[in-house]
């Protein structure tokens, strides 16, 4: 591998993350808080040693699957342990592990918290409050996709490598030729629907600060409120849930169909297979959700069970992690259809997390495949998507990332329950919530509790499980191949 | 530009690889997946898995916003197919790869035919190699010809060996580059030197095994090249050709005319009938080259020019550097292939001609051209020496413009940088110190910095 690109890459993320953490600092003036200091004095750190880093060129700029993969972990460690010193510094979060939980959970779009216990979220300055649903946005889009949009140095030659360890989904393309144009695309659409959908807010009445962090982190289906209560503490206003459930759904669509939208290709667009299962998954749980909840009389109006089954959803589906209302109280038909969703999650090429739907879709087909094969030992069956034969290598790579997926799973709910003082139900979804980047569990982990009382022993476990959901698993993994490292192989 | 470019073959990659480094937005489509793969890893350009010839497919790929769209798929017909699918759905311009001679001529003569199809460009990659073959034998001392400004001015390059005229001189002690010899005017440009590109001065000693590129006019070239050296400056007389491809017949059409014997080795017996069905003048020998007493009995030392055009490289390489053991003739070796270029280029073969390699230059040139002619006045760009230098042809357009009317010697030139040529009204000048630049002139520059846009760029700031 070669260690000094990495390291040059790593010196423009450090230059990125101190620009972003200027953000913060207007808004801890306009709100007077003195917590600018924290965010100053780190941007300044990152920029200063950013510039110098950057300032060396390694000789050899190829960049090879290595080294993309290897950027792209190092990059998101990097960004995560930055962001967390904040809250650590300024003492708001005293735990560093805690405060390195909440970064990540911010930066992988988790929404998963550990405060509301020691501490309330509310106890938290605006500008940490900010920098919290900040995180959110700029993990959704992703850190490395920014760069090579802005950074004129990274742009070109085959930087490809680190747009396909960031970005989700199991092909990525490009939208246009030049890379960097394509990233340039996506975080354009990316930012005018932020504003959108703040703008929509706004204009229903919400305050601003409020429109503000919940559009970034509905944007990025990351999960972050700025109450202890979530969106409960919405409760009533119909329009901004409304809006909210909208965009958690937009924001969960493959960016590629606003792209094919916007150059009028509309036929392309509309006939996406992926685009069509994702609405039938979606009507299909809100419906079932909402039965079940009329069926169990769960509320007395009927627009608020099916407007908090269709929020609910959403909110799963595209692994954001809101609650409108404590669904851990649901009949458990309900909780299972939730669960399930998120395990489903977002398209691919979206900012939503979880296992795809275009994965499962190509996961299905194979084994139908598989089986007519068994059937049929002669016999020759292509797996089509959208009417492309979709490659033999993406196929096996799909099952690679179940089994992948599986094991880590298994893995790390056996490590959660050496807690004794968790139940499995609590393990299981706080699995399930991290992994696929959602947010709140069932049961300890419900969306009124809270992650704090997990062993620290535990809580690195979902750190690594955040990270490696939203860098599908790969990136993570490689990090502890030798091969990976070694400079002669 | 946008530019969509079907079929990844050899050609198809190198003309995405140069266009991409000149910064195009650049679509490639084949159906071969592996190929596509292999490009897109490699360079900033988005790929489209599929049949080039189905609307959908070069929709995909963004014809209908396509400035430019190349087939250099395999057959002609799906070529020029493909192009008009593109031109049906919107594209710009198109360009062929054509092979066939009968296509090529009738589209070639009817422009209601290439308006139809939106065709802007025909390639032939064989008739390009020939013609520069044919160059090559013409001046059997350089090993590189190319022409600039409408073929009034043409560049030389040639390898000095030791006994060399112009080995060990220093270029301002050179009688022939001398100021009062330059009538037709003659100047040494480039000078290539262990893979060190270097704009020489007057006081630069040239030394053997340099590669120097020498700009004049042909007719100037012809004189040169005879006070170079007498015997090697004698018009090629007999020529040989192993290998009876369609490079080899259009390069023995080519030379037939100039009145010169072309003899053609080839194997295949239909091929030999064909041949001598089409080329009648020549005399056509069955048999396989690849035997050292067939080409000594052909007479192999007795020729003025060898030209190796079979169908593999290694073939080629070995036949070439046999003749040039055997024999003092100009040798002319084809490669297809691009890989160890380094390693043939150390080889002692005299010239190597890449077809691909000439191909996707000539359709380069011209997307610079289409490039150029909104914007910058930049009218042509060339590459030189494998992109370390090239030669830019300006056009002067302004009065106001710090270089004109102003004796070349009084301007402050940046380094590694040459006035090479003026052409004013079709009359080419070779600048002395007292000539000017004026305006509607058409100038010649050669200069290894990059990204020049006008001509003001060449002076120092």
């Amino acid at each position: 591998m070669n260690k000094n690109l990495v390291r040059y890459v790593l010196g423009w993320v450090l230059i990125v993350v101190g620009a972003m953490l200027m953000l913060p600092i207007i808004v801890a003036f306009i709100y007077g808080e003195r917590d600018y200091i924290y965010f100053g004095l780190l941007a300044a750190v990152c920029l200063a040693l950013g510039l110098i880093s950057s300032r060396f060129k390694p000789k050899n700029t190829q960049m090879y699957v290595k080294e993309g993969y290897i950027s792209c972990a190092l990059t998101w460690i990097l960004m995560s342990v930055i962001g967390c010193l904040p809250f650590y510094l300024s003492g708001q979060i005293p735990s560093f592990t805690n405060a390195l939980f909440e970064s990540v959970s911010g930066f992988t779009t988790t929404g998963a918290t550990i405060l509301g216990v020691d501490r309330q979220i509310e106890e938290l300055s605006h500008s940490m409050l900010f920098w919290r649903s900040f995180s959110n946005w700029a993990g959704g889009m992703g850190i490395l996709v920014f760069m090579l949009a802005v950074i004129s140095q990274l742009s070109g030659q085959s930087n490809m490598y680190l747009m396909k360890a960031e970005s989700p989904g199991p092909v990525v393309s490009k939208l246009i030729p030049k890379l960097r144009g394509t990233a340039g695309v996506l975080y354009a659409i990316y930012g005018a629907m932020t504003l959108i959908e703040f703008v929509m807010l706004a204009v229903g009445g919400m305050p601003i600060f409020d429109a503000i962090t919940l559009s970034l982190s509905t944007a990025g289906t990351g999960g972050f409120s700025i109450k202890n209560a979530g969106l409960m503490a919405y409760e009533g206003h119909y329009y901004w849930q409304a809006v909210v459930t909208a965009f958690m759904f937009l924001f969960a669509v493959n960016f590629s169909v606003y792209y094919l939208l916007i150059t009028r290709k509309f036929k392309q667009a509309v006939t996406s297979e992926e685009i069509r299962w994702y609405f039938i998954m979606y009507a299909v749980a809100v419906a079932v959700i909402g039965i079940d909840l009329t069926v169990n009389k769960v509320y007395p109006s009927a627009l608020d069970r099916w407007h908090h089954s269709a929020f609910q959803v959403a909110t799963f589906a595209s692994s954001t992690g809101f609650a409108s209302k404590d669904f851990d109280l649901w009949p458990s038909l309900s909780k299972a259809t939730l669960m399930l969703v998120a395990l489903v999650g977002a398209c691919a090429g979206s900012t939503g997390g979880g296992f795809k739907v275009s994965r499962i879709i190509v996961l299905v087909k194979g084994v139908v495949r598989d089986l007519r094969h068994m059937l049929h030992p002669n016999s020759v069956f292509t797996v089509k998507m959208d009417g492309k034969t979709v490659k033999e290598e993406t196929v096996r790579s799909i099952n690679v990332y179940l089994a992948i997926f599986t094991f880590l799973f298994a893995m790390s709910v056996f490590v959660l329950s050496l807690d004794e003082k968790m139940d499995f139900t609590t393990n299981f979804t706080a699995v399930i919530a991290t992994i696929n980047n959602m947010g709140p569990g069932l049961s300890q982990v419900g969306p009124t509790q809270s992650f704090f009382h997990y062993s620290m022993l535990s809580k690195y476990v979902l750190i690594f499980d955040m990270l490696a959901g939203r860098l599908e698993l790969l990136p993570m993994l490689f990090l502890f191949n030798r091969d990976c490292w070694s400079s002669k192989r | 530009m946008n530019i969509v470019i079907v079929g990844c073959g050899k050609v198809g990659r190198t003309i995405a690889e140069q266009l991409d480094g000149e910064g195009h937005s650049i679509t490639v489509v084949d159906n071969n997946p592996r190929c596509v793969n292999r490009l897109t890893e490699h360079l900033d350009i988005m790929g489209v898995e599929g049949d080039g010839a189905s609307r959908d497919i070069l929709r995909e790929a963004g014809v209908e916003n396509a400035d430019l769209v190349i087939a250099v798929a395999d057959a002609d017909e799906l070529n020029l197919y493909i192009c008009l699918l593109a031109h049906c759905c919107g594209a710009k311009n198109t360009i062929a790869r054509v092979r066939n001679p009968i296509y090529h001529k009738n589209i070639s003569e009817s422009q209601a035919m290439r308006r139809s199809i939106g065709l802007s460009l025909m390639i032939n990659p064989e008739k390009i190699s020939a013609l520069e073959m044919s160059r090559l034998i013409r001046f059997p001392g350089a090993i590189e010809v190319d022409s600039f400004a409408r073929g009034n001015v043409e560049m030389y390059t040639l390898k000095l060996t030791s006994d060399h005229f112009l080995s060990g001189k220093k270029i301002s002690d050179i009688s022939l580059f001398k100021e009062e010899f330059l009538r037709g005017g003659s100047r040494i440009c480039l000078v290539e030197r262990n893979d060190e590109v270097i704009i020489p001065g007057g006081d630069f000693v040239l030394a053997s095994g340099d590669k120097v590129s020498i700009i004049c006019t042909p007719a100037r070239a012809s004189w040169l090249f005879k006070k170079f050296n007498k015997a090697a400056a004698a018009k090629a007389k007999n020529v040989l050709i192993i290998g009876g491809s369609r490079t080899a017949y259009y390069l023995a059409n080519i030379l037939i005319e100039s009145n010169i014997n072309v003899k053609i080795i080839e194997k295949n017996p239909k091929r030999c009938d064909e041949l001598s069905e089409l080329l009648p003048e020549a005399l056509i020998v069955r048999g396989d080259a690849l035997n050292e007493e067939l080409l000594d009995a052909e007479g192999l030392d007795k020729m003025d020019a060898i030209v190796t055009l079979m169908h593999l490289d290694e073939e080629n390489i070995m036949l070439s550097l046999y003749a040039r053991q055997k024999s003092e003739a100009k040798c002319i070796t084809k490669v297809d292939r691009i890989v160890f270029d380094k390693i043939v280029d150390t080889m002692p073969l005299d010239s190597v001609i890449r077809p691909r390699e000439l191909t996707a230059e000539s359709i380069v040139r011209y997307v610079r051209a289409v490039k150029n002619s909104e914007g910058s006045n930049v009218e042509s760009l060339y590459k030189l020496n494998d992109g370390r230098a090239e030669a830019l042809e300006f056009k002067v357009v302004s009065k106001d413009s710090p270089v004109v009317s102003k004796p070349l010697k009084t301007l402050n030139f940046r380094k590694n940088l040459q006035i090479a040529c003026i052409t004013r009204r079709g009359k080419v000048i070779i600048p002395k110190g007292e000539d000017t630049i004026e305006p509607d002139d058409f100038v010649i520059v050669v200069t290894t910095h990059k990204g020049l846009r006008s001509i003001d760029d060449v002076l120092a700031d």
